[in-house]
């Protein structure tokens, strides 16, 4: 079975781009990631994308080159960069193509989403009192999770604090100011105990990446990256997820428990080799949630690894390199490629300011997105 | 009364309460009421009514006036979200009554109750579904 490696990256910067389309972005990700990878768009044998709000990623063929390619349109929520990447490493891995694409990018409106309930099989009473509301549920989730591990929730405005500090650090985020934890954790509150600069905001941006055999990586780049696992999940009976009337009783892990899981085995690599990762931060309580749900540590043990600084980017375990979702904004269709994208970045030794020392070898990518989805990879050089 | 959506709720000896399912092979239960399993994958479930009373699983309180679909009153007020574990049956996300950050505490016993949040064409309130502290009701 051949193995997969990332061999071009593209980005266009995250945040608001007044007067470029969503597309726009998306071609010009797509662009930098060909270029990189020293590759035309007739070479590439198929394209994987999405977007949630800037229009269908397939008729990007209009401006890229129509040149009869089958490009798959993917949509699901914020995993919808992951679910683009593990259609492209399946169309590798099993033998079908040997070199394609995956563009993520959005455009969205300011503030929060509005999501329609019937949408999601849900009645419209749901919307209409007031449910129908991500940052509830992170409040929620969050406030559980701090009473069952004891945690000091002091400790969520230092996870914000240091997604600004690295978002300052790097040149393609949206958020470029660093801000102080008695800053963020005075500002107002969203939904308790999340203040407003604990969570991210929808934004825009693109992100794209040319994969290809692995066997055939060092034809086009001279630091491949390899894709050394793939893995996503959907949510089992008892986990506790966004837009939910209710929930079981039992509980079950959640589904990143279970696609983290599956990616590392999958790569033969132990959490604990992990050198940098980049973990779903829609508001500071996921990261923190999150570090423990893909086993980088154990639950509660958050309050300790934060305060004594692992997390930075000269500590143990760094964790989000570059300002995370908190820093960039939230892009919906591009915002798991740009973990991909940072951890590229990282394993070349190419990250500049936000670069973590001593030459990472592995890296962990991390997207979740609604109703409970998760998306996993292991990067390694 | 004029509630949100009718299907919500039913009547019983006790008064109202949710309108769930079950599933005649598992057990699992739901809110509101559906007819397949979301446990045990099959289609067996029948209506039943949920218990009254439970306590606080989770909560928050909604610090900004939500985007539509919510069409609540004009003049915004923060108001709590909460989950509530009905004992042997499941745990459901309601309004709460209570608003304050600090009245709020996970394992609080509550109760079931109707809240108003907005008024219809008539002036006349339109309720939705709720939990009040049981020391409050």
């Amino acid at each position: 079975m051949p193995e997969v490696a990332i061999v071009g990256i593209g980005m266009h910067r995250f945040g608001r781009t007044d007067g470029v389309s969503g597309r726009a972005q998306a071609v010009h990700a797509a662009r930098e990631a060909l270029r990189d990878a020293g590759l035309k768009f007739s070479d590439m044998q198929f394209g994987f994308g999405g977007s949630h709000s800037a229009g269908g990623a397939d008729t990007l063929v209009s401006e890229l080159g129509l040149t009869g390619l089958p490009f798959i349109n993917v949509a699901n929520g914020c995993a919808t960069g992951g679910s683009a990447l593990i259609a492209a490493d399946a169309a590798i891995r099993s033998g079908q193509h040997d070199v394609g694409i995956v563009i993520g990018f959005d455009k969205h409106p300011r503030g929060a989403f509005a999501t329609d309930p019937a949408e999601h099989g849900i009645g419209s009473w749901y919307g209409e009192t007031g449910l129908m509301v991500t940052t509830q549920f992170f409040g929620m989730k969050i406030q559980r999770y701090l009473h069952d591990h004891a945690i000091d929730p002091a400790v969520l405005a230092l996870v914000a604090e240091k997604s600004f500090r690295n978002g300052a650090r790097n040149p393609m985020a949206w958020r470029r100011k660093e801000m102080s934890a008695g800053e963020i954790a005075a500002a107002p509150m969203i939904s308790h105990p999340l203040t407003q600069y604990m969570y991210c905001s929808p934004g825009e941006g693109a992100v794209a990446l040319v994969l290809c055999r692995a066997d055939r990586a060092r034809s086009h780049t001279g630091r491949p990256v390899f894709l050394a696992a793939a893995e996503f999940r959907s949510r089992r009976y008892g986990s506790f997820e966004v837009f939910a009337p209710w929930i079981a009783s039992e509980r079950a892990p959640s589904p990143t428990v279970e696609a983290s899981a599956a990616a590392f085995e999958s790569a033969g690599i132990a959490p604990s080799e992990v050198d940098i990762a980049q973990i779903q931060d829609t508001e500071a309580g996921a990261e923190l949630m999150h570090l423990a749900e893909t086993g980088l540590c154990a639950d509660g043990e958050q309050e300790a690894l934060i305060k004594a600084g692992a997390t930075e980017i000269g500590g143990r375990l760094p964790v989000n390199t570059d300002g995370g979702c908190i820093a960039n904004g939230e892009p919906i269709g591009a915002s798991g490629l740009r973990q991909v994208y940072e951890n590229v970045l990282q394993l070349r030794g190419d990250a500049g300011e936000h670069q973590v020392p001593g030459r990472p070898r592995a890296g962990f990518t991390h997207v979740y997105g609604a109703p409970g989805i998760s998306a996993c990879t292991v990067l390694t050089r | 009364m004029n509630l949100v959506d009718d299907t919500l709720v039913l009547d019983t000896p006790d008064g109202p309460a949710l309108r769930g399912s079950e599933c005649r092979d598992c057990g699992a239960h739901t809110f509101p009421r559906q007819d397949g399993c979301p446990r045990c994958t099959g289609s067996a479930m029948r209506e039943v009514a949920l218990a009254r009373r439970g306590t606080l699983w989770s909560w928050t309180v909604q610090g900004f006036r939500p985007k539509p679909p919510y069409t609540g009153s004009a003049a915004y007020e923060p108001y709590g979200v909460g989950y509530i574990a009905l004992p042997g049956q499941l745990i459901v996300e309601a309004r709460l009554a209570e608003a304050d950050p600090a009245k709020l505490e996970i394992g609080t016993e509550v109760e079931l109750m109707f809240v108003p949040f907005r008024d219809d064409a008539e002036g006349r309130p339109v309720y939705t579904v709720g939990f009040v502290a049981v020391d409050h009701a």
